[in-house]
């Protein structure tokens, strides 16, 4: 079967008799079976996903489907989906079944897509490489010995391997944009409140959005269209309308456009030179277009990083105390009372990273430390956010590097874990500032390995971020 | 050295963690690597700006108070370690 690259003409071949939902489902579950080695999944769905396509099958004879009929999607293991499995891929939620399913699940299966399964990812949601999982790393389907990037690494490799034809992931400082680079497929963060959280397993609340992976914008903008939008079970949805993304993703080339890159961020020793090459390229046929593309200062660029540890790590610790054996999950056997149960559960369910963002999380919360680190994060969060939005006074998009490198080799970051959080250096902004952000592929490196270029526009900017990337990524 | 064995400690019990030595000594280094250099905050001049604490922008999302179904009690302690027919169970407090 071809690999699709978008949902349409998939749609067309169903429509056409030349394939049906359970071929295609046959096709995605043997795909997977030959991909094992990757370690994408963690459950698969066959039989339910294969029942599901025969009445999706006899829907489209009677022309009654949705407008998802034939739609196969993987979810990040920190969404839920009604009585299936959830774990954030962790030892402490062993054996959890979810008893309700996320807003953004219910619907996508209202219009008929299908669940595949549930896919590997860092423990929590904390990490840029995939390798803080419970259930062990997760391989770049471009080069073995290397990582997909994290935290929502399966959901982009699943896309790579065309293991499915939407992932959904995560992005709490990058985790669905870094890992889409990396494997040279398409990742959104929408703005911070577009989509429902309600069914998301939470890392750090005002920085989690729910985010989307895929092979092509147009798929992306078919999701984004039918699952953004105010929700009864999470307050912070934007009530603003929901456009209709897939009909406005024509880019109005003659209408010239103001581009602004962080110089620190392209103009970096740092940063590998084929990404340097491949941006300064994609800048220079921008300007050919007649656009404008500009430097910009950003002093507050070396702080970005700094803050979103500062504040991530703490509401990680408060939202992670409901984790305590008690309700759900794992339950330490080694315990003889209830304060013992709490710190064994927790100490043997934990893994290493998680346990360290606790820490950090709850040293910077506790009474004497508070105002210094906690308090001063979220002045320089808004300092970070007014002149971020000054750049948006003038400017429509930013762009930069998704990464300083390509994908790096397993281990790479095992000692160090600021070395770790430099890989996120690009990405966290648009969390820390709440705005939309895309990576899209950008050509390779010297050895093969695919280089993403990030996207970034003003809030609720979805609409043009998503035109703008499929015009860069069909015209240049 | 924000981080002692003694704030360790202090800091393992309130986040409710154990940590064996070597595992602690490793949690020190780190925590006080990453501490120092979350310190760089305190260049930015952040006199008279207002913490940012909402980062959507809706105010004063209300509904009708409408009773609706919610988790039901069974599926609430479906996934419990330990439960009998009501409730969760956990080791003795009470002695």
């Amino acid at each position: 079967m071809t690999n699709y690259i978008t949902f349409s003409a998939i749609q067309n071949d169903l429509k056409s008799g030349k394939i049906t939902c359970k071929s295609l489902v046959e096709h995605h579950l043997s795909r997977i079976e030959s991909k094992k080695n990757l370690n994408v999944f963690l459950s698969v769905y066959a039989d339910e996903a294969l029942a599901k396509a025969e009445k999706i099958d006899e829907k489209i004879k009677n022309n009654t489907q949705g407008r998802l009929a034939g739609m196969i999607i993987g979810l990040k293991d920190v969404i839920c989906y009604e009585n299936h499995p959830l774990q954030a891929s962790s030892r402490i939620l062993d054996g959890f079944v979810s008893q309700f399913s996320a807003t953004i699940v219910e619907r996508l299966l209202a219009e008929d897509a299908i669940i595949i399964g549930r896919q590997n990812c860092d423990e929590f949601a904390m990490g840029s490489t995939n390798e803080n999982s419970a259930f062990g790393n997760v391989l770049n389907d471009a080069d073995n010995s290397r990582v997909p990037g994290g935290s929502s690494g399966a959901s982009a490799v699943a896309i790579q391997a065309d293991l499915c034809q939407i992932s959904i992931g995560s992005d709490t400082g990058g985790s669905v944009r870094q890992p889409a680079s990396f494997c040279g497929v398409v990742g959104l963060k929408p703005t911070y409140s577009r989509l429902s959280r309600y069914g998301l397993a939470a890392y750090a609340s005002s920085f989690d959005c729910i985010g989307v992976i895929g092979k092509s914008v147009e798929d992306i903008a078919l999701i984004m269209e039918i699952v953004a939008g105010k929700d009864d079970f999470d307050s912070t949805v934007s009530s603003k309308d929901v456009p209709k993304y897939t009909q406005n993703l024509t880019f109005d080339n003659n209408k010239k456009i103001k581009i602004a890159y962080i110089k620190e961020t392209i103009e970096n020793d740092a940063l590998q030179p084929e990404i340097k090459t491949a941006i300064n390229q994609k800048i220079a046929f921008l300007r050919e277009q007649g656009h404008t593309v500009e430097a910009v200062d950003f002093p507050l660029l070396s702080v970005i990083l700094p803050t979103y540890y500062i504040l991530t790590t703490a509401e990680a610790s408060s939202n992670l105390s409901r984790y305590d054996g008690v309700k759900y999950g794992f339950r330490s056997k080694n315990a003889e009372n209830l304060e013992q149960m709490y710190k064994k559960t927790r100490s043997e369910g934990f893994g290493k990273t998680v346990k360290e963002r606790i820490m950090l999380g709850t040293f910077v919360l506790s009474a004497s430390y508070y105002d210094a680190y906690y308090t001063k994060a979220q002045k320089v969060r808004r300092l970070i956010q007014e002149k971020t939005e000054e750049i948006f006074k003038e400017y429509n998009f930013i762009l930069s590097p998704n990464a300083p490198t390509t994908a790096p080799k397993f281990g790479s970051f095992s000692e160090d874990p600021i070395q770790m959080y430099l890989a996120d250096i690009f990405s966290v902004q648009a969390n820390v500032v709440g705005m939309p952000a895309i990576s899209i592929p950008c050509g390779k490196d010297n050895e093969n390995m695919p280089i993403g270029l990030q996207i970034m526009a003003d809030f609720f900017e979805e609409e043009k971020l998503m035109s703008f990337s499929d015009y860069l990524i069909k015209n240049s | 050295m924000i981080i002692n064995k003694e704030t360790l400690k202090n800091i393992a019990h309130l986040a409710r963690l154990d940590f064996e030595e070597k595992e602690a000594d490793k949690m020190i280094l780190n925590m006080n690597k990453i501490l120092t250099w979350m310190e760089q905050l305190n260049e930015v001049n952040t006199d008279n700006v207002m913490p940012l604490i909402h980062i959507s922008r809706e105010i004063n999302v209300l509904r009708e108070d409408v009773v609706k179904p919610s988790l039901s009690h069974e599926k609430g302690l479906l996934n419990a370690p330990k439960k009998d027919s009501n409730y969760f169970r956990v080791p003795k407090v009470i002695e």
